[in-house]
């Protein structure tokens, strides 16, 4: 089973953090939201492997 | 126009039951003759067992209702010697499309596996598929088998024993008694039967409402199935449009569950959400118009005593995925054998708690399915109709967001994984024909794979030895010996080998498979049959 990345693995991260908040500039609430959602759909979609989406699932909802 | 669903099929007819000085005792009576209950009646009756059937109508059922018929029940049918009308009959389509608010989202093509006598699925009004069905009873008793539909015969009580079930019925001539030794429930949704013995229908509970509508196109119209989300003619719900045969489309609205269903049902309320669907340019006249209300729940058991639940008497799903009636004949093809084999007292009554083990397990799946259709349909919370209306709008776009669309799964075969009816897997085969599976199709030459199993126990070897035949405590098995070198399209070693030189399987009567191995060993296969017929 291959394991969730949960240390540092984004280059540039800074950079990372700024196109995202970028993409969100003077949208919406609630077209913010579709954004991320799709977001998590094409990530989701990349990422591919059951195990790690389920990991990544509960890794989300903080609650360990 | 004469339909079908207006004329008396099966019209009441005076039973010498009824003269009798004492109640008349049946091996089987089947409350019910819908699809479910004629389908049990079929089964057992072509094998031999006495059947009598009860409805309390004498008529098919009004209307189109299920329409969609999928590929095992289809085999099935074929197994009852009615599924070449059906085919004949039915309408396929290959082009699906989506649209979402006011626009087409994407647009597919159904690409089935080949290599099977059947097609992944049917479209056919219930009123011909029960038509067919009522066909098949008199072709049976025109060859002198045991089954009786005893049309405007209503089940008023029923009385429940350790060895029997009595059942009061009325008549237009007044009310007689009969006894049955097994009587199986196929009295739909609403089950009296379920009600007079007080039972339990318990689940998940959604509640719904849609409005069909059976429209005829006067002009041509494309063979596609078109679903819509949310569409501007019905806000914040769902609807259907299916081909049926002879020019007839079915549409399906969702209507949610506080409405006024006489209002939604007047034309002058029907007619401008279909104009708004169909476009204001397309004729069509309304033939048939009628509120459904579904819930999804099931029985704790549908086996209680003498006393057996098929079909939606025993599980209700949402329409999505039409896995109403498909399941429910599926129910009748595992029960069938079982009874037979218990009547004949060729296995202990016990065998028939694995109906209850594995039809639960069926019922369950489907309730999974539909129930996630109903989710992605239905969206219950903001943020699931915001990842809903994401994964339609990107659908639009890529590729990859389309499997995840789900206006319903078509109903697969379920697998009886965990039976215990099942030996332990002992082949390095494909999982699509592990023990539990129903078994596919593959084509032999001319002919087919399935046309040769089913209504006994097979042997299926490929490229192993075994006896013709083997006797196991009543239960005779015989072998249907393949050799890959009349595979010419490769299916059966695709689907029944996979890397395995050789194998050797043990079929059940419903065409499910019980146990495997790579070669004969008798006591091993001794053991399969006696594990099969609940007799370890």
């Amino acid at each position: 089973m291959t394991d969730l990345i949960l240390t540092p693995n984004i280059n540039r991260a800074d950079d990372f953090y700024a196109e995202l908040l970028a993409i969100h500039e003077g949208l919406s609430k609630d077209d913010s939201d579709a954004l991320n959602a799709r977001l998590i759909l094409i990530l989701a979609n990349h990422i591919g492997d059951r195990d790690v989406l389920s990991q990544a699932v509960h890794a989300a909802a903080l609650t360990d | 126009m004469n339909k079908i669903f207006e004329v008396p099929l099966y019209p009441y007819e005076h039973s010498p039951d009824q003269d009798a000085a004492a109640p008349v005792r049946h091996p089987v009576v089947i409350i019910g003759a819908g699809p479910i209950g004629l389908g049990m009646g079929i089964d057992l009756a072509q094998q031999g067992v006495k059947v009598v059937i009860l409805d309390d109508n004498d008529k098919v059922s009004f209307g189109s209702r299920a329409i969609c018929f999928a590929k095992r029940p289809l085999e099935i049918l074929d197994r009852l010697g009615c599924g070449q009308a059906m085919v004949d009959k039915g309408v396929e389509w290959d082009v699906g499309k989506v649209f979402f608010d006011d626009r087409e989202v994407y647009k597919f093509e159904l690409q089935p596996e080949q290599g099977h006598e059947r097609p992944a699925f049917i479209n056919l009004q219930q009123y011909y598929f029960e038509e067919y069905l009522v066909n098949r009873v008199r072709e049976l008793e025109a060859g002198g088998a045991p089954i009786e539909i005893r049309g405007g015969s209503k089940v008023t009580a029923i009385g429940t024993h350790p060895d029997h079930a009595t059942l009061e019925i009325d008549t237009p001539d007044g009310s007689y008694n009969i006894e049955a030794d097994w009587l199986v429930a196929c009295d739909g949704a609403g089950s009296p039967t379920r009600q007079m013995l007080g039972l339990d229908f318990v689940g998940r509970v959604f509640e719904d409402n849609f409005l069909i509508a059976d429209v005829i196109m006067e002009a041509d119209f494309p063979s596609e199935r078109w679903f819509w989300f949310d569409p501007p003619f019905n806000r914040g719900q769902s609807a259907l449009l299916h081909k049926q045969p002879d020019g007839v489309w079915r549409i399906d609205l969702q209507l949610g569950w506080d409405i006024d269903k006489e209002e939604e049902k007047k034309p002058e309320n029907v007619i401008p959400r279909l104009k708004a669907m169909l476009g204001d340019d397309v004729e069509f006249e309304l033939e048939w118009v009628s509120i459904y209300t579904f819930q999804c729940r099931r029985m704790e058991k549908f086996r209680h005593g003498r006393v057996l639940f098929a079909g939606d008497a025993a599980h209700q799903v949402s329409p999505f995925g039409a896995r109403g009636a498909n399941s429910g004949l599926q129910d009748t093809d595992n029960l069938g054998w079982k009874l037979k084999l218990v009547i004949e007292g060729k296995a202990g009554e016990h065998l028939l708690d694995s109906y209850d083990i594995e039809r639960i397990h069926g019922a369950d799946e489907n309730i999974l399915n539909s129930t996630r259709s109903t989710d992605f349909i239905t969206p219950k919370s903001e943020m699931s109709r915001l990842l809903r209306d994401s994964v339609l709008d990107l659908a639009e776009h890529y590729e990859f967001a389309r499997p995840l669309v789900n206006s319903g799964r078509l109903s697969v075969p379920c697998t009886y994984d965990g039976s215990p009816l099942n030996s332990a897997d002992a082949l390095d085969g494909p999982m699509r024909t592990r023990p539990g599976s129903s078994c596919p199709d593959a084509p032999l030459g001319d002919e087919f794979l399935l046309r040769k199993l089913g209504n006994k126990f097979t042997l299926l070897t490929i490229d192993a030895d075994a006896p013709d035949s083997i006797e196991e405590d009543g239960v005779t098995v015989e072998r249907l010996a393949l050799s890959v070198k009349d595979d010419r399209t490769g299916a059966l070693k695709d689907r029944y080998l996979g890397h395995a030189p050789s194998a050797v399987y043990l079929i059940r009567p419903d065409q499910h498979v019980a146990a495997r191995r790579p070669s004969f060993d008798e006591s091993l296969f001794r053991a399969a049959i006696r594990r099969a017929t609940g007799k370890e």
